[in-house]
């Protein structure tokens, strides 16, 4: 890592950090309206702006569907865009978030991942994002103040690719992320510009037969997302499938480059695996929890259990053949699950990683864990317990309930 | 489907079009269609202004208006607007 570059220790909370890496990497346009616990971003942000220190439009808006709009059209004109939500607001912007990803605007959210009303809950978990999986946005989740930083830069990489072309979620942990300070290793001003670099336009064919940049421009008209037919929206929905399983690549692309100037990666950017090599018993996890279960699984490993972890950070694209590798020779998996799927098979995690697993000649034992409803806490006692009953599921190659719930009173 | 569709692999993203919105032609998605009494119409151009499509458009050169049927959508706003009653919806 002789290229690393110097960087400057800066005490962040989650949130601030966010605001800061869009503020680093040039964005031209913030249209946001401010929810807990998202709300220091727009503050921030707006901040820079009132102070000069940026060049960015910031447009105030009425609502999140306003201000996901309003991020949609700036992006088709060409322009770096940012913006950020979370529960409700995150749920009102539902539709356009389904024409962002259509209209390859690669926009790129921060989520404070917040419970969803009723009742009322201001707390961390991931029922907000988890309910928009399917909208064909690239979800990112990190686990402590230093990835909010780094996985905001490196997003605008990924979004803006044109193999990609597609809008990014950064998701942090409501309070847990979002509200608290860590020191954050942070990369001069210029770095940033010149490894986020000016956003590429592919080429495509406009209705007067030239090749034009894509992007809407006066002097070159094109309509982007209009009407389509029976007999083509389906091949448009298969062009963003493709576009999820090129951004596999590239998010791993992205991940090394940035490791060259940082010294610092996050697995191959797609899974970050924790003393899982020899593991016979595993966790696998999204977010912040991954610190409290490594504690946890550093415990274990002097005790001499073959423990181990594994945390999704991109949960779409799901990375499915990392998945199955790092997961094959694990003998039983707990899948932990921040968020509900009413009368479902489990949790959203566990529904998909359980899925992954069937292929396999031989599968480990996969039980699901609910935990963290409403930003109940998660103690280290709680990810201890869970590896216990692992090695019983082991012991006794029974699994007495698939579907658990942690830190539930019944 | 016919085989001069393209494939997914070859269409811009984002239904970016390769033809202009005008060749998609509407008109035949009506149900009644506009008729109008010249005697009756003074060429005010209400309807012109009152047509949601665009579909009724002034010709300056022979000094009335004409219906283009290649996207009129039958809606008959038009017929209800007219001061004169001078247009009559007709069932296709």
């Amino acid at each position: 890592m002789k290229n690393v570059v110097k960087q400057e220790v800066l005490a962040l909370n989650g949130d601030e950090a966010a605001a800061f890496a869009a503020k680093q990497s040039d964005v031209d346009i913030v249209a946001a309206y401010p929810i807990t616990p998202q709300t220091i971003i727009v503050e921030k942000f707006s901040e820079y702006v009132a102070n000069g220190e940026v060049e960015t439009e910031f447009v105030c808006t009425e609502s999140e569907h306003s201000a996901l709009t309003a991020c949609l059209a700036a992006s088709a004109t060409g322009a770096r865009t940012f913006t950020a939500s979370a529960s409700a607001g995150l749920a009102l912007m539902h539709e356009m978030l389904f024409v962002t990803s259509g209209c390859r605007a690669p926009v790129v959210m921060a989520i404070a991942n917040r419970a969803l009303s009723a009742p009322l809950n201001i707390h961390g978990d991931h029922s907000d994002t988890m309910v928009e999986r399917d909208t064909g946005w690239i979800q990112i989740y990190v686990e402590n103040v230093q990835e909010v930083y780094d996985s905001i830069i490196q997003a605008f990489k990924i979004a803006e690719n044109p193999e990609v072309l597609l809008p990014v979620i950064v998701g942090l942990d409501g309070f847990t992320l979002s509200h608290s300070l860590e020191n954050v290793q942070a990369l001069p001003d210029d770095i940033v510009k010149k490894f986020v670099g000016t956003r590429q336009l592919p080429l495509v064919t406009t209705h007067e037969g030239k090749n034009a940049p894509f992007r809407l421009d006066p002097e070159k008209p094109m309509t982007m997302g209009p009407v389509a037919f029976p007999n083509y929206y389906f091949e448009f929905k298969r062009q963003q499938e493709e576009a999820m399983r090129n951004a596999l690549k590239i998010i791993q692309q992205v991940n090394e480059e940035y490791a060259q100037i940082t010294g610092r990666t996050y697995g191959n950017g797609l899974l970050d695996s924790y003393r899982l090599e020899d593991a016979e018993i595993a966790i696998v996890c999204l977010g912040s929890t991954a610190g409290t279960v490594k504690t946890v699984v550093d415990e274990l490993r002097e005790e001499g259990v073959k423990a181990g972890l594994l945390r999704i950070r991109t949960f779409r694209p799901l990375p499915v053949e990392g998945i199955v590798e790092a997961l094959r020779k694990v003998k039983a998996v707990a899948i932990m699950d921040k968020s509900m799927s009413f009368g479902g098979n489990g949790g959203p995690v566990f529904q998909e990683v359980r899925h992954v697993l069937y292929d396999l000649p031989t599968h480990p034992y996969v039980v699901n864990y609910i935990y963290g409803l409403g930003g109940r806490d998660t103690s280290p006692k709680q990810m201890r317990k869970i590896y216990e009953e692992l090695q019983r599921i082991l012991q006794t190659k029974h699994v007495e309930t698939t579907i658990n719930y942690v830190g539930l009173r019944e | 489907m016919t085989s001069k569709e393209k494939s997914w692999k070859e269409i811009s993203p984002a239904g970016v079009c390769w033809k202009p919105s005008t060749e998609f032609l509407t008109g035949d998605w009506k149900t009644y269609t506009p008729v109008r009494d010249l005697e009756k119409c003074t060429r005010c151009l209400l309807c012109v202004l009152f047509c949601p499509d665009g579909a009724i458009h002034w010709k300056s050169e022979r000094g009335d208006i004409e219906f283009d049927y290649n996207f009129c959508k039958g809606c008959g706003i038009c017929a209800n607007e007219c001061p004169t009653k001078a247009i009559e919806m007709k069932l296709e």
